[in-house]
């Protein structure tokens, strides 16, 4: 996998489009982190792109990439039409309201020192909209509907709360100004699980009620798959395959995929025997493997794979692979 | 008093651990926090126990009151007896003879618990001087030995770097490989794959599962994951509220769960054969306040099942009656007439009630 290519693109209204985007990070003198190597995709209106990898993938760098929180070394981000990549900084602030992000860690996310409403009602106060009145019963609203009683919201701070509680005061906060796409950087995964169900649903709620577009980034396989119409899996900051998330674990075919579906802990013994594992663990990203980045812990690598990087092929119904030999056979398309 | 266990006076099969009672409170300016209240189960040698809970169940705090690794505002009472002595309450002098050869423990995050200062070797080579009495070049031998058990490759290289040069991973291994040095009989392993990516968590429960065999070693697996625990273990306690609310054999339990909280823990799970978008069922609401605990049971309070009695009166663990070793707490279990008119109510509102 960890190829490149752009086969998986669509037509249709799209929000976000990512063409070929490169991060890269300056290490010591000679040395760069190839954090996200050429990277495209693309997320329809209405649609939850799900992000999948393990720790180093390039997963959570992407979604900053995005936002422009890290500049991309190449590649273009265009956000309706737009390439956020060539904005000028005030034009970036601008178009950045209609893109908003929550994080993983929910308490150390919101201002410590501040009352909790007021982080909430910051974005509105920043791009002066409306009356303070008006401003005040917007955020009550949107802090009840995720919630949280407002008026607890007003006199306290973060700490007093739980991290679900905080959690859904992250999402209030990012739902102010209104925005079309959220990006969510495992924005469950310091959650129990009873918490992380009552989150989960509240963003497909959410999600239906203001008409959003998220990206969901997680390394939780079961949990993106319940959240995403589509997903995509990352390995050292390479796309391995794209699918609608059903029939990418109904058919994985990727090996990497395949491994990362079968190291899910199964909450039933009997069925809880262990598949394929993989040995070893993703290798450093500074000296990124030739050919196939997964090549060195791939089960089927051959000499093609350490020579030759993959790129995106269509096995049907709108799902895509980038390897040499991927487990169900590819399509040829016109 | 003396707690040095000779080697021929261990157990090499039957009960290991018994622990009966057990209380751990500490003392806060809020009041008496019941993190731990009232907990008594038996664990054999060999067998792998875990222990799951939702964060503030006191299962933690329970792994540490038997490891004797509380600070010393903890209040205790009750008894732990381990290999036949008690042990609960001794101080650090006299747990430290059980500490590495007896028990020993692999923490959550690897990054935190190695000495960032000191080299892999010589945090590997140390007890095993100190605690077995080893020379140099025995103890570097064996350190190299139990590298190579936990699959770290080039072991003699690795002897010589720093935690920083290794992966979350590697590290965790060093961890285990450390906590498996003096042979221990019972090893704790607190959300050991927490801290890591779902590739190398399947490896690393497939590592202690093997060096459990191996050593015929008594392990008990702490986690908030139902999925860890499933693949991993012979039996499994469920904590709430610094209670034990159900414990049976793994197979048993997840066939016949009778505790709703247990029930609804699975059900939050998101499971991967489930399409997509399938509505998740949730547990509103948080866990207790161990400073006031519920005067009933514990979780009447976000149980869609609770009534009257469960409110007022306290279940207490009774046996099941679909095996003689399932223990639960539980006035209207999984399976009762109470339970089952609830449940086909919750299930046909799915999509509609869920979160609080």
């Amino acid at each position: 996998m960890a190829g490149t290519g752009t086969a998986h693109l669509r037509d249709g209204d799209v929000v976000l489009r990512v063409d070929d985007l490169v991060v890269e990070f300056p290490m010591g003198r000679h040395a760069t982190v190839s954090a996200v190597a050429g990277v495209s995709f693309d997320v329809l209106r209405g649609e939850t792109l799900g992000i999948v990898g393990e720790s180093g993938c390039g997963k959570s760098t992407t979604g900053r990439a995005i936002m422009q929180i890290t500049a991309p070394t190449s590649g273009t981000v265009s956000f309706e039409g737009t390439d956020l990549t060539s904005l000028s900084y005030s034009d970036l602030r601008e178009a950045r309201t209609k893109i908003q992000m929550i994080f993983q860690d929910p308490i150390s996310s919101l201002n410590p020192r501040r009352k909790v409403r007021d982080s909430v009602k910051d974005p509105l106060d920043i791009w002066q909209r409306g009356s303070e009145a008006q401003r005040i019963e917007l955020v009550n609203s949107i802090l009840e509907q995720v919630g949280i009683d407002p008026e607890r919201a007003a006199e306290s701070r973060p700490h007093q709360f739980s991290g679900g509680q905080c959690q859904r005061i992250s999402i209030a906060r990012a739902l102010v100004l209104d925005p079309t796409l959220i990006i969510c950087d495992e924005p469950v995964s310091a959650l129990d699980v009873s918490v992380q169900a009552q989150v989960l649903n509240l963003l497909e709620d959410l999600k239906q009620q203001y008409g959003l577009t998220l990206i969901f980034i997680a390394h939780d396989l079961a949990v993106v798959k319940n959240i995403s119409d589509r997903v995509a899996v990352m390995y050292l900051g390479k796309l391995c395959e794209v699918a609608s998330s059903d029939d990418l674990y109904g058919r994985p075919a990727h090996p990497y995929t395949n491994v990362l579906v079968e190291s899910i802990p199964i909450p039933d013994p009997e069925l809880a025997v262990a598949g394929t594992t993989i040995t070893g663990e993703p290798p450093s990203p500074v000296n990124p493997p030739s050919g196939c980045r997964f090549h060195p812990r791939c089960p089927y690598a051959d000499d093609i794979c350490s020579r030759t990087e993959p790129t995106m092929r269509s096995i049907g119904d709108g799902h895509f692979v980038a390897c040499h030999h991927p487990l169900v056979t590819p399509v040829s398309i016109a | 008093m003396t707690v040095r266990l000779q080697t021929e006076g261990r157990v090499s099969e039957g009960t290991l651990l018994e622990i009966a009672d057990v209380k751990t409170h500490f003392r806060t300016e809020r009041g008496l926090v019941r993190a731990v209240d009232g907990v008594t189960f038996s664990l054999e040698r060999g067998k792998a126990l875990g222990i799951v809970g939702e964060s503030g169940s006191g299962k933690t705090v329970l792994s540490r009151t038997i490891m004797g690794l509380l600070p010393s505002t903890a209040v205790l009472s009750g008894s732990v007896r381990f290999a036949g002595q008690e042990i609960l309450g001794l101080d650090a002098r006299q747990m430290r003879h059980l500490w590495g050869s007896e028990m020993s423990m692999v923490f959550q995050n690897p990054m935190v618990s190695l000495n960032p200062l000191m080299k892999i070797g010589k945090q590997i080579i140390e007890p095993l001087q100190i605690h077995l009495g080893m020379d140099k070049t025995n103890a570097v031998a064996t350190a190299e030995r139990l590298l190579r058990d936990v699959r770290i490759p080039e072991p003699e290289k690795r002897l010589g770097q720093f935690p920083h040069e290794l992966s979350g991973g590697m590290r965790q291994r060093v961890m285990i490989a450390i906590a498996l040095a003096c042979g221990p009989t019972l090893l704790f392993a607190d959300e050991p794959t927490t801290a890591l990516d779902v590739t190398v968590q399947a490896q690393i429960l497939e590592l202690i599962g093997e060096q459990r065999k191996d050593r015929n070693m008594s392990v008990i697996l702490v986690t908030h994951d139902l999925g860890v625990v499933a693949g991993h273990t012979d039996e499994i306690a469920v904590m709430y509220g610094g209670r034990l609310v159900e414990k049976a054999p793994t197979r048993e339990l997840f066939a016949n769960m009778k505790m709703p909280y247990t029930k609804s823990l699975m059900r939050s799970i998101p499971k991967l054969e489930d399409p997509s978008h399938t509505r998740l069922l949730t547990i509103p609401g948080r866990p207790p306040d161990l400073v006031n605990p519920p005067k009933g049971c514990r979780f009447a309070p976000r149980c869609a099942y609770a009534r009257e009695k469960c409110v007022q009166h306290e279940p207490p663990l009774i046996v099941s009656d679909t095996s003689s070793e399932h223990f639960y707490a539980c006035w209207y279990p999984v399976g009762s007439p109470e339970f089952e008119e609830r449940d086909v109510e919750i299930m046909t509102n799915v999509g509609v009630g869920g979160s609080a």
